[in-house]
């Protein structure tokens, strides 16, 4: 049973798979098949206690996202310790998520470790570009899912293992509505939006883009041949949300590239002050008890 | 469908209670579904109604509030009502608008026995 979230207690039924489970499973994506469905049935459904039917009341109060709200601040507390920069990266399918990634992680190459976890309702093909590159990668399929939830990526940060003092990328599922809703204990969601998909996406889907922290505008190289108003685009997204940064960019020409490696360098020394920080109270810790 | 996550969340939260509060059966659940949160109403209600088979809330009935969304309008400081993210202040006409109301997503209370 998972000791973090407890999730073979509450998933604890069988998966047919169609096959034999003849091979080891050490392949790079994740098994867990969490999310699809869970046998509520099962559980507190079959007590009933005959004579007893006295009504009340019971005010909880509860939020709905609480479970994994929890399971996020955990990651996002594990991501800290290890002085990790974790972004969510979120848009719609097409939108250039993966070649970005790629390009990003080849600009940064021997700065710091990076690392992926990409998140699909099918294939492993976007790991396997990002492994090309040479970046350890992590590929969650959701199945039906829409979105990655905080409990996927703790058991995907397992077998990666956060990159110590560098930048963890999650990419999300490829939908502008679901994954708004759901913290993963990331740093910030960084919105990617293409111009060859309409200026007005940040009114049409404003809880996703009211989420992020920055907006990449990318495929800027096409805006010749299109009617994309940029102006119109950046003001509708601050329209929902007045303090999201934007960044303009090529992932292809790598025009813009340059102000989306110093936003993420910056963030990175962000993080690692923060665990300097935790580390400095550790150490000052350990000294009082040798005075003590 | 992120609505049916956030159901099992729902029942996630009946199990829970039911475990800690002592009831076996759950004849009926308010939930608070801000109008400006993530959450289409009536896919909850359909996914509520999908789940509840062979559960605690079996025959529950489902009841949804929707609180207004409110927001704090800072360069005027004052508190006005919004129906969307990207209404502006009606005062002044900004965007410099601080939700503070309209949100939620919360399992308030339930009727059991």
């Amino acid at each position: 049973m998972c000791t973090v979230c407890g999730c073979g207690d509450t998933h604890g039924h069988s998966h047919d798979h169609g096959h034999d489970h003849g091979h080891d499973h050490d392949h790079d994506h994740d098994h867990h098949h969490d999310h699809d469905h869970q046998h509520w049935g099962a559980g507190l459904a079959g007590v009933h206690v005959p004579g007893l039917s006295q009504k009340r009341i019971v005010q909880i109060e509860k939020d709905i996202l609480g479970h994994n709200d929890a399971l996020a601040a955990t990651n996002r507390q594990r991501l800290a310790e290890a002085g990790v920069f974790a972004l969510n990266l979120v848009s719609s399918p097409g939108s250039g998520k993966t070649t970005l990634l790629v390009e990003t992680i080849g600009a940064l190459s021997g700065r710091f470790p990076v690392a992926v976890i990409e998140g699909d309702q099918q294939t492993s093909f976007d790991a396997d570009r990002i492994r090309a590159t040479g970046a350890p990668a992590v590929q969650v399929n959701t199945g039906k899912g829409c979105h990655l939830d905080a409990h996927m990526v703790g058991h995907a940060l397992d077998r990666l293992g956060p990159p110590e003092e560098g930048v963890l990328f999650v990419e999300n599922v490829g939908n502008l509505v679901c994954p708004a809703a759901f913290d993963l204990g990331e740093d910030a969601k960084v919105v990617v939006l293409s111009v060859t998909e309409g200026e007005d996406k940040p009114l049409k889907y404003p809880d996703m883009f009211h989420a992020a922290g920055l907006m990449i505008l990318n495929k800027i190289d096409l805006l010749p041949h299109l009617d994309f108003d940029v102006a119109r685009c950046v003001g509708y997204a601050r329209q929902v949300n007045p303090g999201i940064k934007v960044i303009e960019l090529s992932a292809k020409t790598r025009q813009g590239f340059d102000a989306w490696l110093d936003w993420i360098a910056a963030g990175r020394k962000t993080a690692l002050a923060r665990r300097a920080a935790s580390l400095e109270a550790k150490l000052r810790a350990v000294r009082q008890s040798i005075e003590d | 469908m992120h609505e049916m996550s956030l159901t099992e969340g729902v029942f996630r939260i009946l199990d829970d209670q039911a475990a800690s509060q002592g009831f076996a059966r759950v004849k009926a659940v308010v939930l608070e579904i801000g109008e400006l949160s993530q959450v289409d109403p009536e896919s909850m209600r359909f996914c509520f109604e999908a789940i509840k088979g062979g559960t605690i809330a079996e025959g529950a009935v489902l009841e949804i509030l929707r609180p207004p969304g409110r927001a704090f309008c800072l360069p005027c400081g004052v508190e006005v009502a919004v129906a969307q993210r990207y209404d502006a202040c009606p005062h002044c006409g900004g965007h410099q608008l601080q939700v503070i109301g309209g949100e939620e997503m919360r399992v308030k209370e339930m009727e059991v026995e």
